[in-house]
């Protein structure tokens, strides 16, 4: 193929444009709202709209100066560049941005995942060129379970232990409400708890158009209440202070992460939930094949393995090493990406 | 297999002691014999499989997975086991895995060339988590936070017998116990052990603070003998057989054929076992070519002869005398080995001395001149009593000063030490947690480091970056010239100079010194 016309940094060059940067930019088009791919105060942002709406939520009305919505699957034209937005089916209005020039096709993914997920408008594929793919469980280990099956698990627990409460730490954008539409898709209908921090979320999820049945607050619940009840509360609070409020509780986190026990004994998770919103090895290699895509590059985790397979393929394929900037830059990049952003 | 991958999971991911002991006792009492026996084997260490290792379940994913993303796999989940467990890409099939007592038949009927297809098959079979308990039952390395004891723990609760009780006949029972289910379940009485089998807990001492100890205890009350520089052994004779104990209790006289088979007479014998010819005790690293082998070879049998330095005797023949005072047992044992000439036993002499400062020049002297690691302090009037109870025995370590250490993170070397884990980090016990008190790399040849680099990579918990986090179960002994307080490390203590004196494969950590023992040492440097 022709030399690409996207930089290394995810630059677009002919429309002067940068695709998630990690620090404000004239114009940015975000994939979806995760801090590691939204930031505030670039100038303009084009975005699908649940993202939009995210991002002014988390960041305020004015987080950008100007905001272009663009739906799903309509092509934009800007200048000589022709931008479709395709489904990602990783969080609420996660895109992939599909980008023509010139008879030249590049896909940038976003992070993005391939199971079902009521919560997530379900990813498309798109053939391209050049693939940017994310990488974050770029390595055979990471073979994901049925989410179902795992929803099973926690229901199990929770039915074992009737005294005690679980808490289930996840994300509060995408995972918590993932999680919880897995719980009522199971069939458990009973009020579910949130912490302080999931609760604009949701509720915007709701607003939104998705239905996540009786949600509470758990601020202001008795302990004695939320014995054998389930709560949704980020990770970093389940072994914080915050935690005492809840009666002996059980510890799940729900993450990809959690498929290593090893790592979940380590970390102190009494129930880890393999559920990630990230495409697993065998989707990874699935999605590169299916675009037909020649040349690939593999940003965002463990990009080694990744590249070593699609060369292993024949195909052109480099790490692009993109610098995250973590939210906070606390701690390690390992138990950073224990958040799964 | 299901009902044992979900205990498996639950004692990993229970951090509490108490939920785990539940969970035993649950499984236990739920499953029948003889499974229930095979996971107690496998709890406890006591089942292997002769040709289902490491290395063959590593060929079986080799042959599907490709070695470059298998190392990098590897690289990141840091357990050889469930990094099998999670890359295996082939799933599928409804039919249940077979029982433990079936997978214990399977492992052992097939044939070597036969194994990896049966494994293969198993792996397929298996669900995530079955696949994860699978591969821990074959190779039997756990790394789950159970221990023996704890399963032990959980039979006594099980049942309402006495821990003691359990661990006296335990060491003469067969796999897969089903006596001793039956015993604790009330159906039989206990399992009649063979005297030879059955191990006595051990006597232990207390390291001396010269500054407090000394002057408040009368040296006339005490005795002192050398402190013997080899392993601790527990050597049972009794009507032609003759058992010999480490002393966590594991069988090794297997690999001393030269002692077990020419000690006569019968006894309870507590004594340092040695290599050397004529009683002449070679170095520690001499002994060490004879540990850790399942038997000897000739070689060794001539180069590094074994014998026992006796220094205690629990039972005279069949009358237990652990309740007598050190000075009657000391006469029963001269008495014993003036009527029972042995060839690989010898007494631990008693040193004469008139105070303690002449003792402290004794000390001196046999470091100094003979290498002596230091003396032991024995108390006249002290009965035998297991565990390590204060104020009876003491140890008196000779300069430099020396501490048993647990390993717990190790980093890569620099240089032509740049593959080897060669940085070492270690701690001892505060309460029920470890706190480092140091690092060093050197003080170990190049053989041990090979050793220890692969020990380091079999062990490995957590990689972060170049430092690996390591299961805490391997001692050192570190020597160090001095320590000071320290404000900047969590134990509070700073060591100067530390370096490896000796990789303690032989001793358990829990056996390791704590931070209260180490304040000897500020005090006294």
């Amino acid at each position: 193929m022709a030399s690409p016309f996207l930089d290394r940094d995810l630059y677009v060059r002919p429309i002067d444009a940068y695709i998630d940067p990690p620090v404000p930019r004239a114009r940015a088009i975000i994939t979806h709202g995760h801090a590691d791919h939204a930031r505030s105060g670039h100038g303009a942002v084009l975005a699908t709209p649940d993202t939009i709406a995210i991002m002014k939520a988390r960041y305020g009305e004015d987080s950008a100066r100007q905001f272009q919505p663009l739906e799903f699957d309509t092509p934009l034209q800007v200048d000589d560049v022709t931008i479709t937005l395709k489904p990602a089916g990783h969080i609420l209005g996660s895109a992939q941005v599909l980008m023509e020039h010139r008879g030249q096709r590049i896909v940038v993914t976003g992070d993005y995942k391939r199971l079902p997920d009521r919560t997530a408008q379900p990813f498309e594929l798109a053939e391209c060129d050049l693939l940017v793919t994310e990488a974050t469980f770029g390595l055979p280990v990471f073979q994901h379970p049925d989410p179902l099956d795992e929803i099973a698990r926690l229901l199990r627990s929770a039915a074992a232990f009737a005294d005690r409460a679980h808490v289930v730490g996840c994300y509060a954008l995408g995972k918590a409400q993932r999680v919880i539409a897995l719980l009522r898709d199971a069939g458990y209908d009973a009020p579910i708890y949130l912490h302080g921090a999931m609760i604009r979320l949701c509720e915007l999820y709701i607003a939104r158009g998705i239905p996540l049945g009786e949600l509470r607050p758990t601020l202001g619940t008795g302990k004695p209440e939320l014995a054998g009840q389930i709560v949704i509360a980020p990770p970093s609070a389940i072994k914080d202070r915050w935690s005492r409020r809840l009666p002996d509780p059980v510890l799940a986190v729900a993450s990809g992460w959690m498929s290593v026990k090893q790592r979940a004994r380590q970390s102190g998770v009494e129930l880890p939930l393999v559920i990630s919103d990230h495409a697993d090895w065998n989707e990874l290699r699935q999605t590169i094949a299916e675009t037909k895509a020649g040349k690939v590059w593999v940003t965002h985790g463990r990009e080694d393995a990744l590249v070593y397979h699609c060369r292993q393929q024949g195909l052109e394929a480099e790490p692009l090493n993109i610098q995250a900037f973590e939210e906070g830059e606390e701690g390690e990049p390992e138990a950073q990406g224990e958040l799964e952003e | 297999m299901r009902r044992f991958a979900q205990l498996m999971e639950l004692l990993a991911l229970t951090p509490s002691r108490n939920r785990k002991l539940e969970a035993l006792t649950q499984y236990f009492r739920e499953t029948p014999d003889p499974d229930r026996g095979f996971a107690l084997a496998i709890l406890t260490g006591a089942l292997s499989f002769k040709n289902v290792k490491p290395a063959i379940l590593r060929d079986v994913v080799l042959a599907e997975v490709d070695p470059h993303l298998f190392a990098l796999s590897y690289d990141y989940v840091g357990d050889l086991g469930e990094t099998i467990a999670l890359i295996w890409p082939h799933h599928g099939g409804t039919e249940p895995l077979p029982s433990l007592s079936d997978l214990v038949e399977l492992f052992n009927m097939t044939s070597k060339s036969e194994l990896p297809r049966l494994i293969g098959s198993l792996l397929t079979r298996a669900s995530i988590n079955e696949r994860w308990a699978l591969v821990k039952f074959a190779t039997g390395a756990l790394r789950i936070g159970v221990n023996a004891r704890l399963a032990k723990t959980a039979l006594a609760e099980m049942s309402g017998k006495d821990l003691q009780e359990i661990e006296e006949v335990w060491n003469g029972l067969t796999v897969p116990y089903a006596d001793l289910f039956a015993w604790l379940s009330g159906k039989a009485d206990r399992p009649d052990i063979d005297h030879t089998a059955r191990f006595h807990p051990l006597m232990l001492s207390n390291p001396i603070d010269e500054s407090k100890d000394l002057e408040k205890l009368d040296p006339a009350d005490f005795v002192a003998e050398w402190k013997w520089d080899g392993i601790r052994v527990q050597l049972i004779a009794s009507q032609g057989r003759v058992s010999l104990f480490s002393r966590t209790g594991d069988d090794i006289a297997a690999a001393f054929p030269d002692v077990t088979e020419s000690v006569f007479g019968d006894a309870v014998l507590d004594g340092e076992l040695l290599v050397g010819a004529d009683f002449e005790p070679l170095p520690f690293n001499d002994l060490q070519q004879r540990l850790n082998r399942k038997v000897a070879t000739a070689r060794h049998l001539a180069d590094y002869p074994g014998f026992v330095r006796v220094y205690d005797m629990l039972f005279d023949g069949n009358e237990d005398i652990r309740a007598l005072a050190w000075s009657e047992r000391r006469q029963r044992l001269e008495a014993w080995f003036a009527t029972h000439p042995q060839t690989r036993l010898d007494l631990s002499p008693v040193l004469a001395y008139r105070d303690w400062d002449d003792l402290a020049e004794i000390r001196r002297r046999g470091a100094a001149e003979q290498g002596h690691e230091g003396v032991m302090v024995k108390l006249r009037s002290a009965p035998y009593v297991p565990g390590r109870p204060k104020g009876l025995w003491y140890k008196w370590k000779r300069d430099p000063n020396v501490v048993d250490a647990i390993l717990m993170y190790a980093q890569r070397g620099h240089g032509k030490r740049s593959s080897f884990y060669s940085d070492y980090t270690f701690g001892v016990w505060k309460g029920n947690e470890i706190v480092p008190i140091g690092k060093a790399y050197f003080g170990f040849t190049d053989e041990e480091l090979k050793h220890l680099d692969k020990w380091v990579r079999n062990n490995t918990v957590a990689s972060f970056g170049p430092v690996r986090e390591v299961t805490k179960e391997l001692v050192f002994e570190v020597a160090f010239d001095s320590a000071q307080q320290s404000g900047r490390h969590k134990s509070g203590i700073a060591l100067r100079f530390p370096r490896i004196n000796r990789i303690r494969w032989d001793k358990p950590a829990s056996e390791a010194a704590t931070l209260e023992e180490m304040q000897v040492f500020l005090t006294a440097t």
